[in-house]
C-alpha cells in the first residue's frame, strides 16, 4: 500500500523559499498569488497485509523517530 | 595535563581533518579519528562533532547522521560529564540527537554564508571561560542551515539558565549585519543544561593559525584546558 506524508514547517516559522516563489510568480504576472509556502512529500511502501493501527503506529513512529522533525515541522498522512 | 580528544568523521563531514589538527595543535594529548559505524570510543576528554554535510544533508541537516551506529556511545560521553563540541553540521547533530534545544533552519536570506562574522560570549561555561564578557571574537561561518529557531518557552529556559554560549554581534566590517542568518535572539551556539555540551555554526577550527584570518578560534580549547 502506497502512503504519502506531507511534511511542512509549522505556520509559526518563516519559510523563506515559498517567499521566494511568490515574489517570482507575482513577477510572472500572477498577481494573486499570495502566501506561498513549500513542503516536502514523502512517499513509501507499507505491505498490504497490515491493519489500519499498525499502519498508524509505523508512519507514526517513523515520523517521529526520522521523517519529521516536531520541534519546526508538522506531518499529515494523505489519503 | 593529557588531555585526550577524538573527531568523529561521518560520510559528508568535510571539515574532520580541520578540527583533527587544530586538536593536535592545541592540546598535548592524544587525538583520535573516529568513523561513524564505530559502536565505540575510548575514554577521552573531548569529543568534536565536525562540520560538513553528512549524509548530503538529506532530510534535514544532522537527520541521518543522528542516527548513526556512533551516537549512542557519544549520549553515552555526554551523560559523563565529559565535553562535546558540535560545530556547524557537528551543531545541527546536536539538535537532531536532541542533546540541545532547537533546531537550525535555513538561512532567513536563503544565502549560502560564508565568511567571517562577530560573536561574543552571552552566558560563561567551560567553553568560554577565559574570553572576556563583551570581547568581540572573528571566527567563519560556513552554512546554510545556521538559522536557529526554538519556542518561546525554550528559549526562557536558555536565557533564565544561562545556555547562550555564543551571540553574534556586530564587528569591525561596515557590512556585517548584527544577526547574520536569523537566529532567533542572535544566537550563535548554546550548551546544554549540563554545560558540558556545546553547539555552534561558526568554525573555531578555521581561526587559530597565523595564516588563518583570526586566531580568535583558540580560545575555546585553551578555555578548556585552562
Amino acid at each position: 500500500m502506497r502512503i504519502k506524508i506531507l511534511v511542512r514547517l509549522k505556520k509559526q516559522i518563516l519559510e523563506p523559499q515559498g517567499k521566494v516563489i511568490e515574489k517570482s510568480l507575482n513577477n510572472l504576472g500572477f498577481e494573486g498569488i499570495k502566501n506561498i509556502r513549500q513542503g516536502k512529500l514523502i512517499e513509501l511502501d507499507l505491505p498490504d497485509n497490515i491493519n489500519q493501527q499498525e499502519k498508524d503506529n509505523i508512519i507514526s513512529s517513523a515520523c517521529k523517530k526520522l521523517l519529521v522533525n516536531e520541534i519546526i515541522e508538522e506531518y499529515e498522512v494523505l489519503g | 595535563m593529557s588531555f585526550k580528544s577524538a573527531v568523529i568523521t561521518f560520510p559528508g563531514s568535510n571539515c574532520d581533518r580541520d578540527a583533527l589538527t587544530y586538536l593536535k595543535d592545541l592540546t598535548e594529548g592524544e587525538v583520535l579519528n573516529i568513523w561513524h559505524e564505530e559502536t565505540s570510543i575510548p575514554s577521552v576528554d573531548l569529543i568534536i562533532l565536525p562540520g560538513g554535510f553528512s549524509f548530503g544533508d538529506y532530510l534535514r541537516s544532522g537527520a541521518m547522521a543522528s542516527k548513526s551506529k556512533i551516537i549512542p556511545e557519544i549520549i553515552k560521553h555526554a551523560e559523563t560529564g565529559k565535553f562535546l563540541l558540535g560545530i556547524c553540521n557537528g551543531f545541527q547533530i546536536l539538535t537532531e540527537i536532541g542533546l540541545l534545544k532547537g533546531a537550525l533552519i535555513q538561512n532567513n536570506k536563503l544565502k549560502f554564508l560564508g565568511k567571517n562574522c562577530f560573536i561574543r560570549k552571552r552566558h560563561e561555561n567551560k567553553f568560554n571561560k577565559i574570553i572576556k564578557q563583551g570581547q568581540v571574537l572573528k571566527i567563519p561561518v560556513a552554512h546554510n542551515e545556521g538559522n536557529f529557531y526554538c519556542s518561546n518557552e525554550d528559549l526562557k529556559i536558555l536565557n533564565d539558565e544561562g545556555l547562550i554560549a555564543f551571540e553574534y554581534c556586530k564587528g569591525s566590517f561596515s557590512n556585517c549585519d548584527e544577526n547574520i542568518n536569523g537566529s532567533v535572539n542572535n544566537i550563535a551556539g548554546i550548551t546544554n543544561e549540563k554545560k558540558n555540551v556545546l553547539g555552534m555554526m561558526p568554525h573555531p577550527e578555521r581561526a587559530y593559525q597565523s595564516f588563518h584570518s583570526s586566531i580568535d578560534g583558540k580560545s575555546i580549547i585553551e578555555s578548556l584546558l585552562s
